[in-house]
């Protein structure tokens, strides 16, 4: 059986990842997701480029990119879709997580 | 809103509000004492007062004009003035009138008589003042709060708090409104074993297994921890409620009388003997914590005793209980499917632990020396102050706890069916499907339970709710979703809904009086004890369930289409549906599943009658070429 993919991430996350890991400069092994306990309402996302596979990442191919999950972010993430959205004066990734249960009011943080 | 976020390069993300600088401190809300500590930049200072004692009584003395005055001085109140004084409030902590009820007279407080269209919550009567158990411990945190405020010279509105592993909804939210009380908002309730090993910053070390042992004065708690890929779990928790360092104290004490009635020859002890024996025990505990040896006086009715004990003595005395828990250790261990030599670091609790034979036991079964190196008293505070660093400074360990007891639902029959299951960590969330029993049935009340056992009424009630407007369907058609949320705090939400039309009835489940640790570990108990019997009963009743399913199928049927049958089939089935009741009122598993197999056997002829008939209906009046075309066009059909 087919364990479902941890993430999804929309066509435009794809290419916004793709052109920023062409334009790092360097090698890369893909981008890591996590969460940690930070932020004012329990958890924040971590969003980073990876130099390297850590033993007990997750690891999922999208298109061609290599997304790595910290395995302590799996359970709470699972289920989220990445986007990206870009507007006439931010542009940025999201994470549409259905976990999520509450947000800080300013939007940095969640808990699930 | 949300923050959009980029990427950035590997351990470079930015702190969330970076800048803001706030302070949170852990505290132990226990019992007896309590203790508040907070975490620096490289230490964690466990905060004491100006005798330099770092234990604050749980004791609240209430002065005339309704001030509050907690800890030592309230302690010392409680000779001179009792009425005006409330000691081991935790023990109330989410408790309803009734759960008092059925403590007996055994606790010192005058409960206040409920009123109608009050809440069940217990009220006390202190000097005058009605007041619950969440504000009497609101004031306990007040006094630890102000003392943090004091010792760091700045406003502190944040705290994590500890409670036990056991504590069930009622008693996680009471500790909750007690912190909002006392103006601290909770960043987390963590359980005490868990902080425990924190304070030893096991998350930080080698993954493995680890052990809580929480020997305190009245109660023992074992906990087992897995420290795995940088998350922390409570695989098991286990204990007694009436085991400590107390019944360390009453065996010295039962010694020393004995020598005592033997070398005067009485016959009776008086009260003021027997008190005054047991604290000389006490005192002869603790000082054979440290020496080999020692003296004691037993005065009263102007008659003094001398008594010597030694340590081996002592140690005879004490054995019976620390083999006790030690007992409890390896049921936990067995029941998580562990060996003792599989535990990495056994972490030391509670004051008893002093004690060295605790340690020799422990060391003993676990095949290693225990960690304490911390003070026992203070380390499950020192735990909670490093969760409250992590969680407002930032840290890479995220903590997971478990359910204590098993979540979930009646099913038909009064049977449970878990949905999440005991020792589960949480946060977790949990679906399951579930299905009508009876054609057309609109309606299924849902009724959540908790505790370990089959039925339904051997274990304990939380909430119930009904999930209404479910469209007609045969029996079994319908897809009913509950889902089970147990969220970081251990606190529990029931949802339940219908996929077909969409209909949700979302539930609060609001907590229901509280579970004594008595009752907690009793239920545990009773689990294990009736382990096989329970397992009898629930294939028994399940077998009466679908027994009773076939014959509601059967009936109406007959209902529907008994002109199928000729008079003596009609009434084979009516005798093997006899049989079937028969089977029913009896306690024979096999007996129900054969008489059922053979209602399934008799209606068989029946069945394929219906269906014929049904075939027949469906093609009556329709042409041949009506029907070509409606097969061919299933869409128009």
């Amino acid at each position: 059986m087919n364990m479902p993919a941890p993430i999804n991430m929309t066509s435009a996350a794809i290419e916004q990842v793709k052109a920023l890991l062409d334009g790092r400069g360097k090698p890369s092994a893909g981008i890591r997701i996590g969460v940690r306990t930070k932020g004012c309402s329990g958890l924040s996302y971590t969003l980073e480029f990876a130099d390297e596979k850590n033993e007990f990442d997750e690891e999922m191919e999208v298109e061609g990119l290599t997304i790595l999950i910290d395995p302590k972010a799996t359970m709470f993430i699972i289920g989220t879709e990445m986007d990206y959205v870009e507007d006439k004066l931010e542009s940025g990734f999201v994470f549409n997580n259905p976990n999520e249960k509450g947000r800080c009011g300013c939007g940095e943080s969640f808990h699930v | 809103m949300v923050t959009l976020l980029q990427i950035h390069e590997p351990g470079e993300t930015p702190e969330p509000h970076e800048g803001e600088t706030e302070l949170a401190v852990g505290i132990d809300l226990g019992t007896t004492n309590s203790v508040v500590a907070v975490s620096g930049e490289d230490a964690v200072e466990v905060l004491k007062d100006e005798d330099g004692q770092a234990l604050v009584p749980s004791i609240v003395a209430y002065a005339p004009d309704g001030s509050a005055i907690v800890g030592e001085l309230a302690k010392r109140l409680l000779l001179s003035r009792p009425e005006a004084v409330v000691s081991s409030i935790k023990r109330l902590m989410g408790r309803g009138a009734e759960d008092v009820k059925a403590l007996g007279g055994q606790l010192p407080f005058d409960i206040e008589p409920q009123h109608d269209g009050e809440s069940h919550l217990v009220r006390l009567n202190i000097a005058g003042q009605t007041l619950t158990p969440v504000e009497i411990s609101a004031d306990i945190l007040k006094a630890l709060r102000d003392r943090a405020q004091e010792h760091l010279g700045a406003k502190i509105d944040k705290a994590v708090i500890t409670v036990p592993a056991y504590f069930d909804d009622a008693q996680r939210v009471a500790t909750k409104d007690a912190a909002r009380l006392a103006g601290l908002e909770v960043l987390r309730l963590v359980n005490e074993p868990t902080a425990a090993a924190l304070a030893y910053g096991l998350d930080k070390g080698a993954e493995g297994l680890y052990a809580v042992y929480d020997l305190g004065g009245g109660t023992f708690d074992i906990s087992l921890l897995r420290m795995e890929k940088g998350v922390f779990q409570v695989l098991a928790t286990s204990g007694d409620a009436a085991l400590g360092g107390d019944d360390f104290d009453h065996a010295i004490a039962d010694h020393f009388l004995k020598q005592r009635q033997a070398e005067l020859g009485e016959a009776d002890l008086s009260a003021g003997e027997v008190k005054v024996a047991l604290m000389t025990g006490r005192l002869a505990k603790e000082c054979l914590t440290t020496e080999g040896r020692g003296e004691w006086m037993l005065s009263g009715s102007d008659q003094q005793t001398k008594h010597a004990l030694d340590r081996a003595t002592f140690n005879d005395l004490v054995k019976p209980f620390t083999d006790r828990t030690i007992k409890i250790c390896h049921e936990v261990l067995t029941e998580a499917g562990y060996d003792p030599l599989d535990v990495k670091g056994v972490v030391l609790v509670g004051g008893s632990t002093r004690v060295p034979l605790v340690r020799e036991a422990v060391a003993g079964y676990f095949g290693s020396e225990p960690l304490a190196d911390i003070d026992p008293d203070q380390v499950v505070a020192v735990g909670a102050a490093l969760q409250a660093e992590a969680l407002t400074v930032g840290s890479d360990t995220l903590l997971l706890d478990v359910t204590p007891l098993s979540l979930g639902l009646e099913t038909m029959g009064g049977l449970v069916e878990k949905v999440i299951p005991r020792n589960t960590p949480i946060p977790v969330a949990k679906a399951q499907e579930f299905t009508t029993f009876q054609d057309g049935q609109t309606a299924m009340a849902i009724h959540v339970v908790q505790g370990e056992r089959e039925m339904v009424d051997q274990n304990r009630s939380l909430a119930r709710f009904n999930l209404t407007g479910i469209p007609p369907m045969a029996a079994g058609a319908a897809h009913i979703r509950v889902t089970f949320q147990v969220d970081a705090d251990g606190l529990l939400t029931v949802s339940a809904g219908e996929d077909t039309s969409g209909i949700e009835a979302k539930v609060e489940v609001k907590p229901s009086y509280g579970l004594s640790e008595e009752e907690m570990s009793q239920m545990l108990y009773d689990s294990m004890a009736h382990a096989k019997d329970d397992m009898n009963l629930r294939l028994l009743t399940e077998a009466r369930v679908e027994a009773e399913r076939a014959m509601l199928a059967v009936r109406a049927a007959l209902q529907a289409d008994c002109n199928l049958l000729s008079v003596e089939e009609r009434e084979a089935i009516g005798e093997v549906m006899d049989k079937v009741i028969e089977a029913i009122r009896g306690n024979d598993r096999d007996v129900i599943n054969q008489a059922a197999e053979e209602l399934d056997k008799a209606t068989h002829v029946f069945a394929e009658k219906r269906m014929d008939k049904g075939i027949r209906d469906a093609l009556t009046g329709v042409s041949m070429n009506t029907l070509e075309k409606s097969v061919g066009e299933p869409e128009d059909a």
